[in-house]
């Protein structure tokens, strides 16, 4: 294993007495002293920033930059406009996940592509060999970092620094060059926590300044940082998925119930698309569920799944929810057993603890 | 040091701690243990009258992110549990040598007692432990 690397953001952690972890490569905020719940809560209710410099961000130039990247997503990027930003997993012929990506398209030859950082290097060498047409692909994760700002103050935190009115843009649209204090940035409306924010994208050399400019802009407005357990909390709560655990090589886009995002009649034909095909009309095998835990216990990833005394799958992500104050679990499962059955029991220890199926997502926003 | 550390109660490497109390010693998380878990959310307590071994796990406790095993610093019957705990699972975060406390365990053998460390020397493994 090479040695863990630090974004540009490390001393920031370190002076807010971030507790610092390796995490896929990178050492990263866990938490701070403030704690996961109450970083949970602060995202909820006020404003918190995430540094998450790990993820990739690969960009892919040329004449053929749309016809190339529809053959590799499962979503269809045929009517996106610019400015618009479009979420997608990309699959393996087999229909395995390779990893699931925002699409950004600055315009039909030029798209900007956010990859998990755990798969960056797998996804770059992925999309290398699929090469086809007038087609440049650069890896910028290097020398990009990138910070989240999110909760419902982030808009009153974000606008002080720049021109770009942001009430004007919409959820899943982004503008380019954007000067924040200062600082070119790429701007986006997006997040993983399930909550009104912003993500902000800049060159690495900049990260400082864009870092202080807003820390200070948020002090009026109870910014708070926040590390990844409260990240992974937020997107559990929100039912994000998380690659690894709700897709994989073995779990495909249509297991963890991302039908919406698989465009699976696709006029081009896209890696996949196949094998997607064949497991709609033969059935799924697992498919993704939300559980609520009856009694007290703690969810967790790989802990067995049961009805009625015989296995039925296996939670892929759980935890206690702060913001529903309940223990919460997704869950893949054989939709056969599970949608005769009322409540499953999850195997904590040996020791089955009852659950109900609950609709996902576990919170939603509510929209002005 | 950033970790309370209290006189008087012996001390494992687990860092679990143990007040003698007469024939029965009281067994908690240490406050650096609480720590490095963080917010804790459940806690699996042994039965009233089960008998627990020195070194083996008698209680789990978990966290937002963790699960954590408690061991065990005595061998013997375990006379009460903490009941306070299974609704209020934080109190261990709150008070970890007070109202956190686990269960009490039944002395059967003093001289597991003396296995264990004092404070002093506690606080010297808990600052090694830091520096690694």
């Amino acid at each position: 294993m090479s040695e863990a690397k630090k974004t540009p953001f490390y001393e920031k952690h370190v002076a807010l007495d971030g507790k610092i972890v390796d995490y896929s490569g990178w050492l990263l905020p866990v938490q701070y002293p403030k704690g996961l719940v109450e970083e949970v809560h602060d995202t909820r209710k006020r404003a918190t920033l995430f540094d998450v410099s790990h993820m990739g961000e690969i960009l892919v130039e040329g004449q053929d930059a749309e016809a190339y990247l529809q053959k590799l997503v499962t979503n269809d990027l045929s009517g996106m406009k610019d400015g618009a930003v479009v979420y997608s997993p990309v699959c393996y012929p087999d229909g395995g996940v390779v990893d699931d990506i925002l699409i950004y398209r600055i315009n039909d030859e030029s798209y900007f592509l956010v990859v998990n950082a755990a798969n960056t290097d797998q996804d770059y060498a992925w999309f290398k060999e699929n090469l086809s047409g007038d087609v440049k692909l650069k890896n910028l994760s290097p020398e990009y970092a990138q910070l989240a700002l999110q909760g419902p103050n982030s808009e009153a935190i974000l606008q002080p620094l720049t021109a770009e009115p942001l009430a004007k843009m919409k959820y899943y649209h982004f503008s380019k060059d954007v000067a924040v204090a200062g600082v070119n940035c790429l701007v986006s409306r997006t997040g993983y926590t399930g909550e009104e924010g912003f993500e902000l994208y800049c060159l690495n050399d900049d990260a400082a300044v864009l870092f202080d400019a807003l820390w200070e802009s948020g002090k009026k407005h109870d910014l708070n940082p926040a590390g990844l357990g409260a990240r992974d909390v937020l997107r559990l709560e929100a039912s994000m998925p998380l690659y690894g655990h709700e897709l994989s090589k073995e779990i495909t886009p249509l297991n963890a119930g991302l039908d919406r995002f698989v465009a699976i009649e696709k006029a081009v034909p896209f890696n996949g698309q196949e094998a997607l095909k064949q497991q709609k009309q033969n059935g799924l095998k697992h498919k993704l569920y939300g559980l609520e835990m009856l009694e007290r216990g703690v969810p967790r990833e790989g802990y067995p799944v049961q009805a009625a005394g015989s296995e039925i799958g296996w939670v892929s992500s759980g935890s206690y929810s702060p913001t529903l104050d309940k223990f919460i679990a997704m869950a893949l499962l054989d939709p056969q057993i599970a949608d005769s059955v009322k409540a499953v029991e999850i195997m904590i220890r040996n020791r089955p603890y009852r659950a109900k199926f609950t609709k996902l997502p576990f919170y939603r926003r509510e929209k002005l | 040091m950033k970790y309370k550390v209290i006189d008087g109660l012996r001390y494992t490497k687990k860092h679990e701690w143990v007040r003698q109390e007469g024939g029965v010693a009281i067994v908690g998380l240490c406050d650096y243990a609480q720590d490095k878990l963080g917010e804790i959310v459940f806690v699996e307590l042994p039965d009233v009258g089960a008998v627990v071994e020195a070194g083996k796990s008698a209680a789990v406790v978990e966290s937002v992110k963790a699960v954590a095993d408690l061991y065990s610093p005595l061998s013997g019957t375990v006379t009460e549990i903490n009941e306070v705990l299974l609704d209020q699972p934080e109190t261990i975060n709150q008070d970890p040598y007070g109202e956190g406390w686990v269960f009490k365990v039944e002395i059967t053998d003093e001289a597991e007692l003396g296995n264990l460390m004092d404070m002093a020397a506690y606080e010297e493994f808990i600052i090694k432990e830091e520096e690694e």
